[in-house]
């Protein structure tokens, strides 16, 4: 095992942990291969059990043979560790600093991790492309599954089963694909059950700067429109980004070859800002000055709630053409795996009430997440503390589900899930003992084999006592559509990811509880009063039966 | 009624604030309120209707004719505002006039407050004025006691006529000394007792500043510390909170007030707080109030505007200050002194909030009620200044009540256990501080509210809290959890104070939240207690029937159908019925048919998938009252004790 040879010190006792509002422990240090275990090797205290791959950066610091080291964790958590001796506390950083950031997907936890729960349902196995197909075929007969990606030829990052308009063949597809970035040609994102429209995305129609054009591209979104209807093409790029776009062989869809299409821009930014954002988010939130002037423009340099704003607003635009102007919808960005995704997977939320259910939310993150091909690994390779240049590292995923916590928070009785799901697969994104979102497509995915070598995270989450965990109790379904305020005074800094490590959320926690323990009691009189009644009802028409005889 | 040129304009439309839609409707004028009705148009819904009262406009703005009208923008003091466009100029101006007389009385016996008549007999509104008595809420600290002890000096105002006519001050302090001080602090207002923390026998006094401009000095002052500090064993001095920023403290000097000099005062250590004063408060408000009425406001103006309006600063300035006297007291076991400029406004706010930190009482409705009474109305915090109650000097008025409303919300935020009352509470009563419905926060001080003989002559607001006060609990209070936090130690990183959305826009119905988890918790809390009576119900009839509970219930004995209160109707109150709440109006109803036909079903918690929820819909339908039935009577109706807005949809500012 090669783990060995990057552990220098693999024990060192009397090592001290501090973690803020938590009480500290002194234990025993153990470097795994994908832990940091600490314990104190006594009942009934907590043990630290620590992914590497959840470590994000950490500091050393001497004072004399003592030495500290402050982990900062993926997931935002900072704790410190006091560890006696010099060699030892050098040895121990050095130790976690390789093995946090080993590049081998092959050493990653999840293929080694062996679960320690019975799986009652195979995640793997829990939202296949075809039964999502079985659905639309119940609702409408326009639209088939095309296997022409079946082996990923056409588009690296699409799966191999995707749903496309009926009358378009695998011919057109291919030469579309051709047309858009990354081969990234529109398919099925969302049926509008109410009135048929559809939301499709893709990647941006490589026009380049002599204005390329794809009768196969205008046949195939056309064929997605009713007649003498027109349809919107979303743009999450502003113009001036798109027009720059077209210098690097991308563009957009011209007035003159999609006639019937009105194109919208919104302002998305790229992943790259959005990483320097959380940054800086993460910087202020931290921030132990006590000046309120301070905190206030370190919010607002940090950009973080605009791009909430920003991304709300372009999937309630999305939304809105959809069940307002019942008009279909085509979003894309630049190569349609980030912006692209964020827009259609929250005008899912606001339209569709499946989504807000807590298979619904794994299947629309399955969908349009992990089979979308958005490049998971990449994106979260590194969170808001690493050193270490970004590369492809942005907090995509992230923005969404802080945008969904924002509808949450909105229509609070309209999730059948509460805000420590949408946590746990923040969790999950940037580390994790699952398969689930490894790699970058599913193309990559299933060359490891994942699905047999790994488990997946839905298996977890599908259990009861974790349905349970992460259920809403206040959740009554909900059959509109939810439209979210996007109002600057409406969105709030999600203290759940952000303000989690920062105070002790004991408080907040005890007072969950009791509104939980409330609404259980009512449950539980309800039941009551309904079996007396059924009861009482059989004694009477009992009675009632002696008399007449 | 004199005031009144057009009681009735019709055709007006109101515009939505932060939306291009409007509704049409017609305006009326009465002589308390000003109402919009709706035009029905759907005979479907009630029609939505608007209440203001006179005195709740701050300001009347007639903007230049456009081609659609006359627009009139009238600005609440409970932050609503609303955009009427007349169509007529006459009938604007003529509405405009009228309004400019009505909302500035000029006595106050033109206040609602002397018109008001909710139905009570005289007794019962007597016992509404005694439902708090100050004098049990001292000896509830332990007061008096062998250190201090109640004075008569006050008696007849005559020592200071803002303060109340009781006292508590040391024992050690003589009648020359009271005096003596007296005459050498601000206004009369020498120190005395408003907060005994019993348990290390600790004292909060307030007091306003000393007159001792570069040098002056009262021996009579001096002694005044120093047997406050003496009926302390606990320690060796006294802290001396000056609530404001040195340098207006040191500006004071100049006209011979100022500060307490450390030199003459022997075990006193001096502090400054830093709490600007009421002029700043008020810009500060003026400045947050516009940048979040600014319609497509982008997060980055925002969050600018709230950084440099400076209005969050100032709150945690002020909650900074009461943890401050709160740690000197409990931790210290050290008595304090607050005091600022006239000693009624900052020290009000630092003294009530460091009580409410200090004391569990003051959490519950009652004790925040004996709260607001004992610092804030008895001590002279002059309310028809600060909220404009006649007219009055525009540099008097000041939020520093809604400051310290604010600063108890954010410490609710951050303990969501610790406090009986909901934000609905703080929202009510600060409806009622600008509503002058009640003759509590009537005046100036006590004095003056007895020459108006508010007691005889008006209804008290406390006395319709306690009423209802269902409405106003925190379901998740937990009455043990002071047990084990007496003393809140709340924390005071910036990020943790947050703009209050409830309060500044609690008419702008398109900001809130759809769904009301607050609303939803207490509604089930309250129909938990339904449930438990109709199991005894159900039980004693089976017993009938020879069948014996499970668990006989000693007090079996059922109570008489317990009658839900109704909702006040506001919009953060107000969130539109939820499904549950749907079904809980369904089942009251089934429930009533059930015991007309002594049928016994099971559909009761069966979702009665009829009732669509009404997301979009509106709290107004839930009304039961309608102007239209009593457009002829509207002297003698009822208005709502908050009147909901909107009709609204949830709309995109794409």
């Amino acid at each position: 095992m090669e783990f060995a040879e990057l552990i220098k010190t693999p024990r060192v006792d009397g090592v001290v942990l501090r973690r803020p509002f938590l009480p500290t422990v002194e234990g025993t240090l153990c470097l795994t291969g994908h832990h940091l275990i600490l314990s104190s090797r006594q009942d009934n205290t907590e043990e630290l059990w620590l992914l590497h791959a959840n470590i994000d950066a950490i500091e050393k610091r001497f004072v004399g043979s003592l030495g500290t080291i402050i982990v900062k964790c993926k997931d935002l958590r900072v704790i410190q560790l006091d560890i006696p001796g010099m060699e030892e506390c050098l040895n121990i950083a050095s130790s976690i600093e390789v093995l946090s950031t080993l590049d081998s997907v092959s050493l990653m936890y999840p293929l080694f991790y062996r679960p320690m729960f019975q799986v009652i349902e195979d995640g793997w196995k829990s939202f296949l492309p075809e039964d999502a197909f079985k659905d639309l075929e119940s609702m409408t007969e326009e639209w088939r599954l095309s296997d022409v990606n079946k082996d990923y030829s056409v588009c690296s990052s699409y799966p191999p089963l995707v749903a496309v308009p009926k009358d378009v063949d695998d011919d057109t597809l291919r030469k579309a694909a051709a047309f858009r970035h990354g081969g990234r040609f529109p398919v099925l994102s969302y049926y509008h059950k109410k009135n048929g429209m559809v939301m499709m995305r893709s990647g941006q129609p490589l026009t380049g700067t002599n204005g390329r054009r794809c009768k196969e591209d205008e046949k195939l979104i056309n064929a997605t429109l009713r007649a003498g209807k027109r349809g919107y093409i979303i743009d999450t790029r502003t113009v001036s980004v798109a027009q720059q776009a077209k210098a690097r062989g991308g563009g957009f869809e011209s007035e003159a070859n999609y006639p019937q299409w009105r194109r919208i821009h919104k302002a998305i930014e790229r992943s790259s800002i959005l990483q320097e954002s959380l940054i800086k988010l993460v910087e202020a939130c931290n921030d132990q000055s006590h000046s309120m002037d301070r905190w206030l423009s370190k919010l607002e340099a940090s950009n973080w709630q605009t791009h909430v704003k920003e991304i709300l607003t372009s999937a309630c635009l999305a939304a809105q053409c959809i069940d307002r102007e019942g008009a279909s919808v085509l979003v894309h960005g630049t190569e349609g795996t980030d912006s692209t995704l964020q827009v259609t997977s929250l005008a899912q939320i606001i339209l569709d009430p499946a989504c807000r259910t807590i298979q619904g939310f794994q299947a629309l993150v399955e969908r349009e997440w992990l089979q979308a091909g958005h490049p998971f690994q990449q994106r979260c390779s590194q969170s808001a503390y690493s050193n270490s240049k970004p590369r492809c590292e942005a907090p995509v995923f992230l923005l969404f589900l802080d945008c969904v916590w924002q509808i949450l928070r909105q229509f609070p009785c309209s999730f059948q899930f509460s805000q420590h799901f949408l946590v746990l697969l923040f969790e999950h994104t940037y580390a994790s003992q699952f398969g689930t979102f490894m790699g970058n497509s599913a193309s990559e995915r299933s060359k490891l084999n994942l699905s047999q070598k790994t488990v997946s995270l839905w298996s977890w989450v599908n259990r009861p006592q974790e349905v349970e965990r992460l259920s809403n109790p206040l959740y009554e379904a909900n059959c509109l559509v939810i439209w979210p305020s996007v109002a600057p005074q409406s969105l709030l800094l999600w203290e759940g990811v952000f303000l989690r490590w920062k105070r002790s959320s004991r408080c907040l926690d005890e007072a969950y509880d009791e509104m939980v323990h409330i609404i259980q009691y009512n449950k539980e009189l309800q039941n009551k009063v309904n079996n007396l009644r059924r009861q009482l009802a059989q004694l009477e028409t009992e009675e009632a039966g002696e008399k007449e005889d | 009624m004199e005031h009144i040129r057009t009681p009735k304009v019709e055709q007006v439309r109101l515009l939505e604030r932060f939306s291009n839609k409007s509704t049409s409707g017609t305006l009326h004028l009465t002589a308390t309120h000003l109402i919009f009705v709706e035009s029905n148009n759907a005979a479907t819904t009630a029609a939505q209707e608007i209440w203001i009262l006179h005195h709740h406009i701050a300001s009347v703005e007639k903007l230049s004719l456009t081609t659609s009208g006359c627009p009139l923008v009238i600005q609440c003091r409970n932050f609503r505002v609303v955009h009427f466009v007349v169509q007529r100029e006459r009938d604007c101006h003529d509405i405009y006039s009228s309004l400019l007389r009505l909302l500035r009385p000029v006595s106050y016996d033109e206040l609602y407050a002397f018109s008001y008549n909710p139905k009570q007999n005289e007794q019962q509104r007597e016992e509404g004025w005694q439902l708090i008595d100050l004098g049990a809420e001292f000896e509830r600290m332990g007061v008096p006691c062998d250190r201090w002890q109640l004075t008569d000096v006050n008696r007849d105002y005559k020592i200071c006529e803002t303060y109340p006519r009781d006292l508590y001050v040391p024992i050690t302090a003589s009648k020359p000394i009271i005096v003596g001080s007296s005459k050498f602090r601000s206004k009369g207002r020498f120190p005395v007792l408003t907060y005994f923390y019993q348990e290390k026998k600790a004292a909060v006094c307030r007091c306003s500043q000393p007159l001792s401009g570069f040098s002056a000095r009262c021996l009579e002052d001096e002694s005044m510390l120093q047997a406050i500090s003496k009926a302390n064993h606990n320690s060796r001095f006294v802290y001396v909170m000056d609530t404001r920023p040195k340098l207006n403290a040191m500006a004071n000097r100049a006209a011979g007030k100022g500060y307490e000099n450390e030199d003459n005062y022997s075990n006193i250590r001096f502090q400054f707080v830093g709490i600007e004063n009421i002029h700043v408060m008020r810009t500060s408000l003026q400045k947050l109030l516009e940048v979040v009425g600014s319609r497509f406001l982008s997060v980055n103006d925002y969050l600018l505007g709230l950084e440099s309006c400076g209005w969050l600063r100032h709150v945690k300035a002020v909650v900074d200050a009461a943890i401050f006297l709160t740690k000197a007291v409990t931790v210290e076991g050290a008595s304090v002194l607050v005091h600022c400029s006239d000693g009624w406004d900052r020290t009000a706010q630092v003294c009530s909030l460091g009580a409410l930190l200090m004391d569990p009482y003051y959490r519950t409705i009652k004790g925040f009620m004996v709260l607001i009474e004992k610092d804030w109305i008895s001590f002279g915090h002059k309310f028809a200044d600060r909220c404009d109650q006649l007219d009055g000097d525009p540099k008097e008025v000041s939020p520093v009540f809604t400051q310290f409303l604010e600063c108890v919300w954010q410490l609710t935020e951050q303990f969501p256990q610790a406090f009986e009352f909901s934000e609905w509470l703080l929202l009510q009563i600060h409806e009622h501080v600008h509503s002058c419905q009640y003759g509590n926060f009537l005046a100036n001080n006590q004095r003056l509210r007895e020459e108006l003989q508010l007691g005889d002559r008006t209804h008290s607001l406390w006395a319709f809290l306690l009423r209802e006060q269902q409405n106003y609990l925190n379901p998740a209070y937990c009455p043990t959890y002071a047990d084990a936090h007496p003393v809140l130690e709340p924390s005071t990183l910036p990020c943790h104070f947050k703009f209050w959305r409830n309060m500044y826009h609690q008419f702008d119905r398109s900001m809130h939240p759809r769904q009301s988890v607050l609303k939803n918790v207490l509604t089930l809390k309250e129909s938990n207690c339904q449930l438990e009576d109709t199991i005894k119900d159900l039980e004693t009839r089976l017993q009938k029937h020879g069948i014996s509970p499970p668990t006989p219930d000693p007090q079996a004995s059922p109570r008489a159908q317990r009658i839900l209160p109704t909702r006040p109707h506001s919009l953060i109150l107000g969130a539109p019925l939820s499904r549950k709440e749907a079904q809980r109006q369904h089942e009251e109803e089934e429930e009533e048919e059930e015991e007309e036909e002594e049928e016994v079903g099971e559909e009761v918690t069966e979702c009665c998938s009829d009732t669509e929820r009404t997301v979009e819909g509106s709290s107004g339908t839930e009304r039961k009252e309608s102007y239209s039935d009593l457009q002829e009577t509207y002297g003698a109706k009822a208005e709502p004790a908050v009147v909901s807005l909107e009709f609204g949809v949830a709309r995109m500012t794409c």
